[in-house]
């Protein structure tokens, strides 16, 4: 690991101010940016320590919503009654995501700027990676690639946005809000925030250098029935292949309301408006459904290994959306 | 830096590189080695201990952070003359065989009992929005599934936690 100089922030001000140091970053969980540190991956040669920063409570938010405070950890979230009761797909989102010690360290915040796991990216030294190294190339493309986006990525870069919380983010339409270096306040919608690789995918977020993430905004859930699904190589402790977020309302048979996020597919958290569009003033059977995934999927790329995603995906929407209109139906 | 912590009860100052991640304070400065190192990235499990009460990975945070907090380790959870509970259940269901997860195993078990008994859901809950956890065995599995045994101990280091949550429960 390389030297580092580190000093820990009282308040949000003294916090953006500290990090204008050139090479300074800020630190919180530290789950992923220690571990790429010491693959020296990342490199910062300060580091501003915003865990103890009072931005740690949840509290109502506008008409019905939520502000949630970006230092709280992934466990304290997830297991908020509120959030339990009203959203559980953030919850259920959330506790597939790590382990149990990694929740109980990593904060709100940081789940939001994880980097992904593209092998490439993480532990291959010698190979190229545009995000590791803006212009070494893309390994991945022609390389091991069963992890990979199939969705939105470009010729520079393939990689997926590994969050759970970011899928459920998506699907609940929720903002961040984030303390610029001017020490002014500013929203994101969660769409916004994370960045298609494009010709920078070294570039993956919309903040500025030196912003703060300060809270997370859910605005008030739509009604229906909220659902997350994971598919993964292991049943516990693992990145997702695919995940679905769905929030579903069925009234008389047919579909009023809907939406749909996909995980593991794209180098951000993939709401999927076509899904949604498809879906609506629809009767909720499986050919419905079906259609939604096939117009999910309409665009999605294949690069070799991961070429089953996109069938998976498909499948996967489908049987979440089966399981959540069952469950609306037992209401 | 000065890193004041208390571990296991006691109050330690230490002068630390910032680069010591929490693990390697308490293996090479206070040489507290029942805390083990195994993969040393939040992968393995074998590095858990108690901060401020909540299980955590050592190797994935720096000491400097936690300047004035409180860390539990596996030497201050029993001492061989006073097994805690789950101890002596590891050894009667002889959950391990080389032994090296253990430690790491019994803190994680530790701080997950406690997360039940605060009510707190995972993944495999029904229903997320219930208060009541039914801890059977599909549930520690999946609490549990930060910490890996190579020896694959796992259905013992099951029925050890299945064991010692039934004897607490009132």
């Amino acid at each position: 690991m390389k030297p580092f100089t580190y000093e820990r922030a009282t308040d949000t001000r003294g916090a953006i101010r500290a990090a204008r140091r050139s090479g300074a970053r800020y630190i919180s969980g530290g789950t992923n940016l220690l571990d790429l540190m010491k693959l020296e991956v990342e490199r910062p040669n300060h580091l501003v320590d915003i865990s103890r920063l009072p931005l740690r409570s949840i509290e109502p938010h506008g008409d019905g919503g939520l502000r949630i405070g970006s230092q709280l950890s992934n466990s304290e979230l997830a297991a908020d009654g509120q959030v339990r009761a009203r959203y559980p797909l953030l919850a259920q989102a959330l506790l597939s995501g790590a382990s149990g010690q990694l929740r109980n360290k990593a904060s709100v915040g940081g789940n939001l700027l994880q980097r992904t796991r593209c092998p490439y990216f993480y532990y291959d030294g010698p190979a190229g990676c545009n995000k590791r190294e803006p212009g070494s190339g893309c390994s991945a493309i022609d390389g091991f690639n069963r992890g990979h986006a199939i969705l939105g990525a470009s010729d520079a870069c393939i990689a997926t946005n590994p969050s759970d919380m970011a899928v459920a983010l998506s699907a609940l339409a929720a903002e961040i809000e984030v303390l610029g270096t001017d020490e002014r306040l500013r929203r994101i919608a969660i769409d916004d925030f994370h960045r298609l690789p494009g010709d920078t995918p070294h570039i993956e977020t919309a903040l500025e250098p030196g912003e703060l993430i300060t809270a997370v905004l859910l605005p008030p859930p739509i009604d229906g029935r909220q659902l997350y699904r994971k598919v993964r190589d292991r049943a516990s402790y693992e990145f997702a292949l695919v995940s679905v977020g769905v929030v579903v309302s069925v009234v008389g048979g047919r579909i009023r309301a809907a939406r749909v996020a996909f995980g593991g597919v794209a180098h951000k958290p993939w709401r999927s408006y076509e899904a949604e569009h498809s879906l609506v003033d629809r009767p909720a059977t499986l050919r419905t459904f079906q259609e939604a995934a096939d117009a999910a999927m309409a665009n999605a790329v294949g690069r070799g290994d991961n070429d089953f995603k996109i069938e998976l995906a498909k499948r996967t929407l489908c049987r979440t959306l089966v399981d959540a209109v069952a469950m609306e139906g037992r209401a | 830096m000065q890193v004041a912590l208390t571990i296991n009860g006691q109050a330690r100052q230490l002068e630390l590189d910032t680069r010591t991640s929490l693990l390697d304070a308490l293996r090479e400065h206070l040489h507290l080695t029942g805390t083990k190192k195994g993969c040393d990235h939040g992968q393995c499990g074998a590095c858990t201990v108690l901060l401020n009460g909540r299980r955590i990975n050592a190797c994935l945070t720096l000491a400097v952070m936690h300047d004035g907090e409180d860390v539990r380790t596996i030497e201050g959870v029993g001492t061989p003359d006073e097994l805690h509970p789950l101890q002596a259940a590891f050894i009667a269901r002889d959950g391990f065989q080389c032994g090296y997860c253990t430690p790491g195993q019994i803190c994680s078990a530790v701080g997950m009992l406690d997360e039940v008994r605060a009510g707190w859901p995972s993944h495999v809950t029904g229903d997320v929005a219930s208060s009541h956890v039914e801890l059977t065995d599909e549930e520690i599995r999946e609490r549990m599934s930060g910490n890996l045994c190579r020896c694959c101990a796992y259905p013992n280091i099951v029925a050890a936690i299945r064991d010692v949550a039934a004897e607490a429960r009132p």
